[in-house]
């Protein structure tokens, strides 16, 4: 994926994006001040704790921001062009066809009271001029593509005659089929079977692969990211702390908190014989948003917090990004005072 | 739920075949309530569709009544005639054909009224749900104001604005019973929009009109179901008491209600057979609306089961 595409121009551009909920119980900044880039063909991994903005981002980019919340500011540059702040009538036009996204519960993403060939059909009969009998020709090769047997039949089957992962795999061929740019996956595997997480992931990545679609991975799970993505940002309490090169991130983060998440994966060792270890696991928990601590909203949780860190944000830099040959997509940086050191 | 296995390829069976094999229909026969239920209920529907064809006389039409027939009691007492089984009144109308033509206006003012409020309601429940804020706060305020005052008062009072007839008697129950399905509408609506095939169908660019009537309206329409079948039920019973009250239909087109009061004045003069018998059958009627909507309200909800 890397390879070629590191000169052409994003696909999409956030930047500086700021999507706020005035709720009664104070103002949420979901996210504040957001910016990355994704190139056409890349995978990102936006990843985090609940709660941390992750799935807000996915929101804003298909202006799908209900009140109380409202992007504050900040732009969206999708194809070159400016999104945020389309009418509805305008973003009806790239949803589905341009950016297509998918959600997390499979049990409830497909409607029970319609087949499932009605349903990729709906996206298709939306956005193309295609015929029924065309449609129905797509729709079959696509339920095929994502690994359905006998899709014929299948078409005019329910969802509840769907395990699943079937279902799943029924929600990418819908997201797929008018060949969006880009993918907003959004936990896409979280509600599935660990046996089958893997399956989806992979046939996911082979669909975005296959044309050449850009994709949004949002989870807070790195093990599945460090399979998937070329790049990592991650978010902490609606601020990037650390973004850059997937294997880069996950190899040498800088940021305490990456590290903890990297951390609390559990990874087999190849000692499986010796004595068990505790999981570890990030100290303390995510913090009330509204009442965000100054400085680093980290700080509280982290070992390595000193006074700076209680009084100064510190901001989004690039630290000396590791020459790692050609090929990298992005410069590793990192929101921290006392970044992890680069060790060798 | 229905097993999640990967079933057969279905045979090609009717939607007939399919209605007689389902659980639904199973739990149906095996409920002598909702059997009797739905045999009163289709009972009243053959007489008012084929009664007026079976009975002697037309009562609205002058020319066919025999004054000299009046208040004749019902056939088995002493005076009575097999020509009029259940008496007649006092212009010589026979009450068992009177009670044929009430019937009628009565079933039809109930269910038009249902299907109107059904309309209105479901639209107002569903905006008022989907789109929330300030829309949705006006609607349910209006709704609450118009629970706190008794139903039959409501309507009472619009009767008396707008003066009688069958349409002001309409309008009436109308504006008396949508507040019942915007109220369950607003609530089904509410949680289906939170399910993810409403931001799935959002999220492929769906136009929210398309998306309420598709993908909403189809999934908050079964607790509807329950709630029409006794509203027919309870809004013959309101139309019966605005028409007993005087404000109701004309005299024209009689329904069952206007039926007891035009026997009410003689009822304590022992010519008991005038009030009594369209009295009976509005009980009837809505005791077999009533059942059915219980059979219904039990085997629609996924709670009960």
């Amino acid at each position: 994926m890397s390879n070629n595409e590191q000169h052409s121009k994003p696909l999409l551009r956030v930047q500086e994006l700021r999507t706020w909920f005035y709720t009664f119980g104070g103002l949420v900044k979901a996210v504040d001040g957001v910016s990355f880039d994704l190139a056409p063909g890349e995978i990102m991994g936006l990843v985090g704790e609940s709660g941390g903005g992750k799935s807000m981002i996915g929101f804003s980019i298909m202006g799908l921001i209900d009140p109380p919340g409202r992007i504050e500011g900040g732009r969206i540059e999708f194809n070159g062009k400016n999104i945020a702040g389309l009418s509805e009538d305008e973003m009806r036009v790239i949803r589905g066809k341009e950016i297509a996204m998918i959600f997390q519960d499979p049990m409830t993403a497909l409607n029970p009271l319609y087949t499932i060939g009605n349903q990729i059909e709906e996206t298709l009969a939306l956005h193309t001029a295609l015929s029924a009998r065309e449609r129905r020709a797509k729709a079959i090769e696509m339920l095929h593509k994502v690994g359905i047997p006998q899709p014929e039949q299948r078409l005019s089957h329910y969802p509840h005659q769907f395990s699943g992962g079937m279902r799943q795999r029924v929600v990418i061929a819908i997201a797929m089929i008018a060949k969006p740019r880009l993918l907003i996956a959004d936990e896409p595997t979280t509600a599935l079977d660990v046996t089958i997480q893997a399956q989806l992931l992979r046939l996911m990545r082979q669909q975005v692969v296959e044309n050449g679609t850009s994709m949004i991975l949002i989870t807070h799970d790195l093990a599945a990211v460090s399979q998937m993505a070329d790049t990592i940002v991650v978010l902490y309490c609606g601020r990037i702390v650390e973004k850059g090169p997937a294997e880069d991130i996950i190899a040498r983060p800088r940021h305490p908190y990456t590290r903890g998440l990297i951390d609390s994966i559990p990874h087999e060792t190849a000692e499986n014989d010796g004595p068990k270890q505790r999981l570890s696991q990030i100290p303390g928990n995510v913090p009330d948003i509204r009442k965000l601590p100054p400085g680093c909203a980290f700080a509280p949780r982290c070992s390595r917090a000193s006074e700076r860190c209680r009084m100064q944000d510190p901001v989004l830099m690039e630290h000396n990004a590791i020459a790692m040959g050609s090929g990298k997509l992005r410069p590793h940086a990192v929101a921290c005072h006392h970044p992890l050191a680069v060790s060798p | 739920m229905v097993s999640s296995q990967p079933i057969p390829a279905t045979r090609a069976r009717s939607r007939m075949q399919r209605f007689f094999a389902s659980e639904f229909f199973h739990n149906y026969k095996r409920n002598l309530s909702a059997v009797l239920g739905s045999l009163i209920v289709l009972g009243f529907l053959v007489m008012v569709t084929i009664g007026p064809l079976i009975v002697s006389q037309n009562p609205y039409d002058v020319s066919q009544l025999d004054l000299m027939a009046a208040f004749k009691p019902p056939a088995w007492l002493a005076g009575g005639s097999s020509e009029y089984w259940l008496g007649t009144d006092g212009q010589g109308r026979d009450v068992l054909a009177s009670i044929v033509y009430g019937s009628r206006i009565s079933l039809i003012i109930g269910l038009v009224a249902m299907g109107g409020a059904c309309l209105l309601g479901t639209t107002l429940g569903l905006i008022a749900g989907f789109y929330g804020g300030r829309l949705d706060a006006v609607i349910m305020r209006i709704a609450d104001i118009q629970l706190s005052f008794p139903s039959v008062l409501t309507a009472l009072f619009l009767m008396s604005a707008f003066g009688t007839g069958l349409d002001k008697v309409l309008i009436a129950l109308i504006s008396v019973g949508w507040v019942v399905y915007a109220r369950t509408v607003r609530g089904s609506t509410l949680r289906e929009t939170q399910k993810e095939y409403v931001q799935a169908a959002r999220v492929s660019g769906l136009p929210n009109r398309k998306i309420i009537l598709r993908h909403v309206l189809p999934n908050v329409l079964t607790p509807l179901i329950v709630v029409a079948t006794i509203q027919v039920g309870t809004f013959v019973l309101i139309e019966a008491s605005l028409s007993f009250l005087g404000v109701g239909v004309p005299v024209t087109q009689p329904s069952l209600g206007l039926l007891i009061k035009n026997g009410f004045d003689v009822l304590f003069s022992g010519l008991w057979w005038v009030s009594i018998f369209p009295g009976l059958f509005i009980m009837l009627l809505v005791f077999g609306i009533n059942l059915l909507g219980d059979f219904l309200r039990d085997e629609l909800n996924p709670r009960l089961k």
